[in-house]
């Protein structure tokens, strides 16, 4: 929450050009063939940091306890954050499903910044100007 | 350390810049938990001896900020805000939500034990690499608003600064004061978000007094570990649920706004022009008014909590343009609605970020200005006094007024002083009694729940509590008011379902703590530190039980108008609860905890100190 009141989930949006794979300098990002949700192994990361810039949000980020970069794995298709934000009816989360190659998921992958700002424009007018 | 406990707590002392960790004994903190009770705890054991001659507002006063073991762990989190009080020159524990307390606690620390004076101002930056002194002279004077706007950006570049790439920082947490707090005005809240402060108690004013302007934390750690991770799980996913699956009428879908008709209407006990009457006729001012027309977000909820109790208003067009605010909850729309004789929801909303972006708190800075209003009423204060009309209803002026008792100029350093401490010096002023037009209870102007329809609050519900005008601890029994003390202690939200509290609480910290246990005997030591620290009082103003374990005069005129015309609290019943009360909690009949209670509960150290008051 950079703005009061403009709460942003600032989550892996899996675009379809995946431009956080190429950009790791040892292959530890792959893309799972089931979900789409990109793959990081562990073992491989040398907690660089390439994935961070070349995401067009800056999504990923490195776990405090190991340092490696955690990117969204969808947990394994069926994401847990949804399950809760459904079942508390607030609606908020969504997991979108199937129909990958129509869906210009890429847009999505944004700064929190970016979300922010629009997000605050909706709802609170010029004010937000002053806000940001 | 027990668990639940991120194992340390922070101490300042501001005057030597000096920066310590503290622990506390496992005996002391399954006996005080934290919050409230260690707040007591601890301000009794370094200030016990001199309390009547320590000056809230001086620097020998503690700021505490605590949280408990259930604080981010159980859903509702919130933080409890102590010290001695400038209001009542006693102890209150007043909390506020927020993500300040998880971040305080995944950066490492329980708690913060501030002492001391800064030079100049300053703000506290807590991280997981421990804490800083850092210049706060640029949002020294700054609304909530720019507060925040300022130091979100700077404390994200320090935390990039020193942390590069690992990635995006999600946005620190924040306790401030406001504009309010700074110039030390008693009716000062310690906030946090834009909107949600630790009102009661006037602690604002306590950090302004100690050039604080903030506390910030951020952690990147894990909360603490918990003693048994499964059975927590388990239970949390049962009262989450319980939460989430409230059948979405109150609070969540609604907030505690829509209280208003019920109490207002219905109850009759909601407070119109400083409580001269407790009804209206404006049919559901608290309901579909607000929500319809101001409403951009009907859920929002702070870290760990789906009770959604939290609404975001705003205000896009006409001349209150721009202003920003949550809810606002029952109590402000009480207070600066028919309370201030304003009846328009906009002009509600606008009063209510007003107060908010100036640090009052939004029950004890707005009954000031109604006090002031009812003096101007009655014309014993004039427009040469005040600077211009004070009428009921008149927004401009009713913000002019709260302005200038924020920059304490003519008429507002006066009432800056809060509504018990205004009466007297415009008593003495004016060479008339005043104390009856204000509504407070041991200088603790009162929440918004009258006693006289007797539909709302207890006849003697204010008056023996030792949170004083607090309406979220009124008194009813020695037995089930300790509930609220527990919630204070372990720091969670009354408004979270409790039926899985006790079996949570032992999952967590790995106690055998019972309800019971707490109920007769823990909470009740927590109760009679804060009474001791109440009778002793000081250095300006000292409570005598006879007189001031009491309503306010007004909840003692009959009500003039509504459904329950006429009725009024009853002396009576109210002297037989105060006597039941002082009995089933332990007090003499002067209302001083007696020396047999204090010795079986192991508070040898409150009896001897209270030998004093017994002469």
């Amino acid at each position: 929450m950079l703005v009061p009141g403009v709460e942003i989930p600032h989550l892996c949006a899996q675009c379809h050009d995946y431009p956080c794979v190429p950009s790791c300098p040892v292959n530890a990002l792959s893309v799972s063939n089931e979900t789409g949700a990109i793959l990081v192994d562990k073992e491989k990361c040398i907690s660089c940091g390439k994935c961070i810039d070349a995401c067009p949000g800056n999504i990923p980020f490195l776990h405090p306890s190991d340092n490696k970069a955690v990117i969204c794995d969808l947990c394994g298709g069926d994401p847990e954050c949804v399950k809760v934000c459904q079942e508390a009816k607030f609606n908020a989360l969504l997991a979108v499903r199937g129909g990958r190659e129509n869906i210009n998921r890429k847009l999505f992958a944004q700064t929190p910044e970016e979300l922010t700002e629009d997000v605050a424009v909706n709802l609170y007018g010029e004010k937000a100007e002053e806000l940001l | 350390m027990p668990r639940g406990y991120a194992g340390k707590f922070l101490e300042v002392d501001l005057s030597s810049e000096k920066i310590k960790d503290t622990t506390f004994d496992e005996e002391i903190l399954r006996s005080y938990v934290g919050g409230r009770g260690l707040a007591a705890k601890v301000l009794w054991d370094r200030l016990g001896e001199k309390w009547q001659t320590v000056d809230p507002l001086g620097p020998e006063n503690l700021f505490l900020a605590l949280t408990g073991p259930l604080t981010a762990i159980y859903p509702g989190a919130r933080i409890c805000i102590s010290g001695k009080s400038p209001q009542c020159n006693g102890i209150i524990g007043s909390t506020t939500s927020g993500e300040f307390p998880s971040e305080l606690k995944c950066a490492g620390y329980d708690g913060v034990i501030v002492t001391g004076k800064a030079r100049s101002p300053i703000y506290i930056l807590v991280t997981d690499d421990g804490a800083e002194i850092s210049d706060a002279k640029h949002v020294w004077g700054k609304e909530s608003l720019e507060t925040i706007r300022i130091l979100t950006k700077e404390v994200r570049e320090i935390l990039e600064k020193k942390h590069p790439g690992v990635g995006k920082w999600k946005e620190p947490a924040f306790i401030y004061c406001g504009p309010a707090g700074e110039k030390m005005v008693r009716t000062a809240a310690v906030m946090q978000k834009v909107s949600h402060g630790a009102g009661y108690g006037g602690y604002g004013a306590v950090m302004g007094s100690k050039n604080l302007k903030a506390l910030v934390a951020k952690g990147r750690k894990p909360l603490p570990d918990v003693a048994s991770p499964g059975a927590v799980k388990i239970l949390w996913r049962e009262v989450d649920k319980q939460l989430s699956q409230r059948d979405r009428t109150w609070p969540s879908a609604w907030g505690t706004g829509y209280g208003g008709y019920d109490v207002g209407a219905k109850s009759s006990s909601e407070p119109v022009r400083n409580w001269q009457e407790e009804w209206h006729d404006e049919k559901s001012f608290g309901g579909p008014k607000f929500d319809f027309r101001y409403w951009v977000k009907r859920y929002w909820s702070d870290f760990n909590c789906s009770a959604s109790c939290m609404k975001l208003a705003v205000i896009r067009t006409g001349p209150y343009k721009g202003t920003i605010t949550d809810n606002p909850d029952y109590e402000l729309q009480a207070y600066l609605g028919p309370n201030l004789g304003i009846f328009d929801p906009g002009k509600c909303i606008y009063l209510s970020a007003l107060i908010d972006y100036l640090g009052f708190s939004g029950i004890n800075g707005p009954n000031t200005l109604a006090f002031a209003a009812e003096l101007y009423q009655r014309g014993i204060l004039t427009k040469d006094d005040i600077g211009f009309e004070l009428n009921w209803g008149d927004v401009e002026s009713f913000e002019a007024l709260a302005r200038k008792i924020v920059r304490r100029e003519g008429i507002g350093d006066i009432l800056a002083e809060g509504t018990y401490r205004a009466a007297l010096k415009i008593s003495e002023m004016k060479r008339v009694d005043v104390t009856r037009y204000a509504v407070h209870v041991k200088g603790v102007e009162i929440g918004a729940h009258g006693t006289r329809s007797g539909q709302d609050f207890r006849p003697a519900g204010y008056a023996c509590s030792v949170q004083c005008g607090d309406h979220t601890s009124g008194v009813y029994d020695a037995y089930e008011d300790m509930r609220m003390v527990f919630l204070d202690s372990a720091v969670i939200c009354s408004f979270v379902d409790q039926e899985l509290l006790w079996d949570f609480y032992r999952a967590v910290t790995g106690w055998n703590t019972t309800q019971e246990e707490w109920n007769r005997t823990l909470g009740h030591r927590i109760i009679h530190i804060q009474r001791a620290a109440l009778l002793f009082g000081g250095p300006d103003l000292v409570w005598d039980p006879a007189i001031h374990d009491d309503n306010p005069p007004r909840y003692y005129e009959p009500l003039p108008s509504g459904p329950y015309k006429g009725k009024t609290t009853d002396r009576k019943t109210v002297d037989e609860m105060k006597k039941q009360y002082y009995e089933s909690i332990g007090w003499d009949e002067r209302g001083i905890p007696k020396s047999e209670v204090l010795k079986k509960l192991g508070l040898d150290d409150v009896d001897r100190a209270l030998d004093k008051l017994r002469k």
